[in-house]
């Protein structure tokens, strides 16, 4: 017989206790059943935020919907337990289903505390808690244009920006004297704050909410200084109250304030009976947090799984945060606010937006603690050097103030047995033990072979430092090697080849390589091949990423889409007409792009070189949509039609895109001119962007949306066409010569020594006595440009590469399409869990 | 060559010359769609099954051919999951795997051997 194992709860750390439950084997000996309140399966609340604008709760779902199922755990949803009975051993749901129990665990969580003021049960007061909150949210604020948040905290300040994102208003209102109150000190606070408002949000301190106003709809709040916040809309968000009701009425012990309270085994006082997460009280502590939930399930499981051995005890959490919040990074760890006896180091720059505080025992010796704002690039070291209680340099000010070296050799002193993953329990003797076992040599060797950096990755900038300083020691030269097969850098195969004027991948392989190559070397090669010499890519077609191979991007199902170029976005009614009409005998699926081109949907890679011919005779050619290539320059319509611009943006624009079409790069290069400061055609998010100014353009470098979006950064200002053209053609060539492969100009810029100043002195001032090169070689492959779909439309033999099949003209008989919205999309993909097994 | 217990059926698909050097077709073989790369830096050939596993689309024989600590290996085009083209096991670490199947080459003609399409369901 199994031993019946109920979880209360369904939030992250009740589902995490599930997975470790099913990763310890103990779905063999429990039959475990899983109740949840919400109508959806567990998901990640802290990202709750990201649902106000992907509007997906599929991308935050934490399993697979058969995830349950599939481990042999019943999931009961909309269901959540209305009573324990401690005595006769079992749970009654909502439904009124009685579930007998011989292992309970309470994970309940917590709710979000709303205080208790006059009018606070108006319409249009909520809490941020779920998706169904978020939702209830959404709706109303459609009828609202400004909203306040309640709570200056993470996930206040979070909330402060979706409100910012929804085109509201933006205000929060804090109790405390400053934001953060729990992690941060009055100074950071104060950078912080300056931060947040110059993104438009507004922030109101040391206000006490002494009502709200308005009838039965809210319309604003009164403080109890007598001020005024004029408002239509709030968002509580002051806070959270664990869920304890269950066990309160039940016989479970709670604390004065709220919370069950556990041992260091996570017991409550009933045999059989636990807690978890935010409902819990361990030691005096309520974790508001998600990790220290994490190392509670992780710990309860085992012990559950594991009679007989010595169990696990949860010692209490680190409280340690560091997050990127509304785009500010923002760290706290140890006694930050310096609560015990200690000496303080804090370093501010109010024009950069930067605190650093380091919080150091009176001696100098040990951190205890410290604050980042503005930049937190020194967290993960620091936060080693304090979890391990190292000691410091003798002038700690190096740690936040110094340079990257001074910081290396405070870390070299580690010891061996200092955690530096700790998602892995990974030591410093463990990463230098496989280090000089010799099998593993990088960073990825070093991962695969410690399984350290593989959990969060926090730790991936300490993992690579102390590969650095090992083999360094080792005498072994480092560098930024493309994979195994070259021992070089990108920067350094592109000299290589252009030094010796090496012309295919085969004779770079064979006389700087080794092996066979592999899709990560051979687009590189690719790549520099075609930056140098910029002949047809076909001409090295197996070497090229598979977009470049078929001059197409591949999509789902192995269909490709195709993008004309559309030079500034500017297009004839009768092109317009065309591309309809050749979408239309091709079934092809139609959408306009964020780049102002046209990009067509669903063709079998068969029909690729008929698409291209019919495009081609219209006058179209090849968008490079599919290349580590220049793409596309947007544009507005500028001073030819806005009553405001005061260039003509198009004009340039198309001068841009037609004069670096074509050329291939590291990454792929997105542009855009503006014709006014109002920057309609967003070009400070682009590579390169250009805005017009009364007196010519300014040019903004190092910009890109993305994953980690970037504004550009002023490389100067006030510029005639020409001087603007000659700059982008040496910064392109800059770029192109010098950065990683698969690195967008603003992580190049970013890694820069020297940053833009640097950058400028190069472009601007020829530092480094290049720029005659640098001009002549972009001249070199604007005046060598051919489009690559006409390459392939003139050519009968390589048009046969398109076959699907070498011995048969079907086509694939697996593709398959539905109709959605009156246009062809293809099916989905097998459910991912399906394809996993 | 792989040598089975059971000998297969040796079907011709196309000549030598319609394979690009270090690089992939696709070919039909009794409604089977088998991709076959002609590794010619290596001077071997391979073939497995077209399908890539984890998203059941039929690029295989699109992807880039190359090694990994001397183990050929052909990159799928959807995602860069690397497939071994002598065991078919995926070098990235994941649990699917694909199909694999003998190659021979006879008076530049290339063979796929499967089973006897005879036995197949």
């Amino acid at each position: 017989m199994k031993r019946k194992l109920v979880i209360l709860g369904n939030g992250m750390v009740g589902h995490r206790f599930a997975e470790k439950i099913a990763e310890y084997g103990g779905t063999e000996k429990f039959e475990v059943t899983i109740l949840g309140e919400e109508p959806r399966r567990a998901y990640d609340r802290v990202h709750l935020s990201e649902y106000f604008t992907n509007r997906s709760a599929d991308s935050l779902y934490l399993s697979p919907s058969d995830w349950y199922r599939t481990n042999g755990i019943r999931l009961l949803l909309s269901e959540p337990a209305i009573s324990v009975d401690t005595v006769s051993r079992k749970v009654v749901t909502s439904a009124g289903t009685e579930l007998p129990f011989d292992e309970l665990v309470i994970a309940t969580g917590s709710s979000a505390f709303v205080p208790n003021f006059e009018g606070v049960d108006k319409q249009g007061v909520f809490v941020y808690r779920t998706i169904e909150d978020l939702e209830k949210i959404m709706t109303y604020a459609k009828q609202v244009s400004k909203v306040a948040v309640l709570g200056g905290g993470l996930l206040g300040l979070e909330a402060a920006k979706a409100v910012l994102d929804m085109g509201k208003e933006s205000h929060v209102v804090e109790f405390a004297s400053r934001l953060m109150p729990r992690q941060l000190d009055e100074a950071a606070s104060s950078v912080l704050k300056s931060k947040i408002e110059s993104l438009g949000v507004r922030i109101h301190l040391n206000k006490e909410t002494k009502k709200a106003l308005g009838d039965s709809n809210f319309q604003g709040l009164e403080f109890v200084d007598g001020s005024v916040l004029e408002v239509e809309m709030l968002i509580i968000s002051a806070g959270i109250r664990p869920r304890d009701e269950l066990a309160k009425n039940s016989g479970i012990e709670v604390g004065q304030r709220g919370g069950i309270i556990v041992d260091d085994e996570l017991r409550t006082n009933v045999y059989g009976v636990y807690a978890i997460g935010e409902v819990s009280l361990h030691k005096g502590m309520i974790y508001g947090l998600v990790a220290p939930g994490y190392e509670m399930a992780e710990i309860l499981a085992y012990n559950l799984c594991s009679p007989g051995q010595k169990t696990k005890s949860y010692a209490g959490s680190d409280l340690s945060t560091k997050l990127k919040l509304i785009g500010v990074d923002v760290a706290s760890f140890g006694d930050a606010l310096g609560q015990t006896e200690h000496l303080p180091i804090a370093y501010t720059n109010p024009r950069t937006g930067v605190y650093k505080k380091l919080v150091i025992s009176p001696d100098g010796k040990k951190l205890k603690g410290g604050i980042l704002v503005g930049d937190a690039d020194a967290y993960s070291n620091l936060l080693t050097l304090y979890l391990n209680n190292v000691e410091l340099p003798a002038e700690p000010e190096s740690l936040i103030v110094g340079t990257p070296s001074e910081e290396g050799s405070a870390f070299g002193s580690l010891p061996d047995d200092a955690k530096i993953c700790s998602c892995n329990n990974v030591s410093k003797g463990d990463l230098l033990g496989a280090i000089r076992s010799g099998s593993c040599s990088d960073l990825k060797g070093l991962k695969e072979c410690t399984k350290a950096g593989t959990g969060c990755g926090g730790c991936i900038p300490q993992m690579n430092s102390i590969l650095k300083e090992e083999l360094r020691a080792q005498g072994k030269v480092v560098t930024e090697h493309v994979c195994e097969h070259f021992k070089y850098s990108r920067q350094e195969l592109f000299q290589i080849a252009k030094v010796k004027g090496i012309r295919s991948f085969e004779e770079l392989i064979r006389s700087h390589g080794m092996g066979n190559g592999c899709e990560v070397c051979k687009p590189a090669v690719a790549s520099i091949i075609a930056s140098i010499y910029n002949e047809p890519i076909q001409k090295h077609r197996e070497i090229q990423d598979t977009n470049d191979k078929y001059l197409a991007n591949i999509q789902r199902g192995g269909t490709y889409s195709v993008v004309p170029r559309i030079p500034g976005g500017e297009i004839t009614p009768d092109k317009l007409i065309v591309i309809g009409q050749i979408a239309k005998k091709y079934d092809l699926y139609c959408k306009i792009t964020g780049g102002q081109r046209i990009d067509l949907l669903g063709a079998r890679m068969e029909q690729l070189p008929d698409i291209w011919k019919d495009l081609v005779e219209e006058g179209f050619e090849s968008g490079h949509a599919y290349g580590k290539a220049m793409r596309t320059v947007k544009s507005c319509v500028g001073s030819t039609w806005c009553r405001y611009g005061v260039q003509d943006s198009t004009a340039f624009a198309i001068r841009i895109e037609e004069r670096y079409r074509g050329i291939r790069a590291p990454h792929k290069l997105k542009s855009a001119v503006s014709g006014c400061i109002r920057e309609c055609a967003e070009a400070r998010g682009k590579d390169f962007g250009i805005i017009a100014t009364e007196k010519g353009w300014n040019l903004y470098v190092g910009g890109n949306g993305g994953v980690n979006p970037k504004h550009a950064i002023l490389l100067a200002a006030d510029l005639d066409e020409e001087t603007c053209i000659k700059y982008i053609d040496r910064f392109l060539m800059f770029y192109i010569r010098t950065a990683d492969k698969l690195t967008r100009t603003s992580a190049w810029l970013e890694q820069m020594e020297g940053g833009i100043e640097y950058l400028k002195d190069v472009i601007i001032n020829d530092r480094l006595g290049i720029n005659k090169d640098l001009e002549e070689e972009m001249n070199h492959l604007v005046g060598t440009y051919v489009c690559e779909w006409k390459d392939v439309v003139e050519d009968p033999e390589k048009q046969k590469k398109y076959k699907h099949f070498i011995n048969s003209e079907d086509s694939d008989p697996t593709v398959r399409f539905i109709e959605e919205r009156g246009q062809k999309r293809p099916v989905d993909w097998p459910k991912k869990e399906l394809v996993s097994n | 060559m792989n040598t089975t217990a059971k000998e297969p059926v040796w079907i011709p698909v196309s000549t030598i010359s319609e394979f690009p050097d270090d690089g992939g077709v696709c070919a039909k073989v009794y409604g089977e769609q088998i991709a076959i790369f002609h590794f010619s830096s290596r001077n071997e050939w391979f073939a497995c099954e077209n399908k890539c596993p984890h998203t059941e689309d039929m690029v295989l024989s699109r992807g880039m051919v190359g090694d990994s600590q001397g183990e050929p290996k052909v990159a799928c085009p959807m995602h860069k999951k690397s497939f071994s083209l002598r065991t078919g096991a995926c070098i990235s670490g994941e649990e699917y795997s694909v199909k694999t199947y003998p190659v021979h080459i006879e008076d530049g003609t290339v063979y796929i051997g499967i089973e006897d399409p005879g036995t197949q369901g």
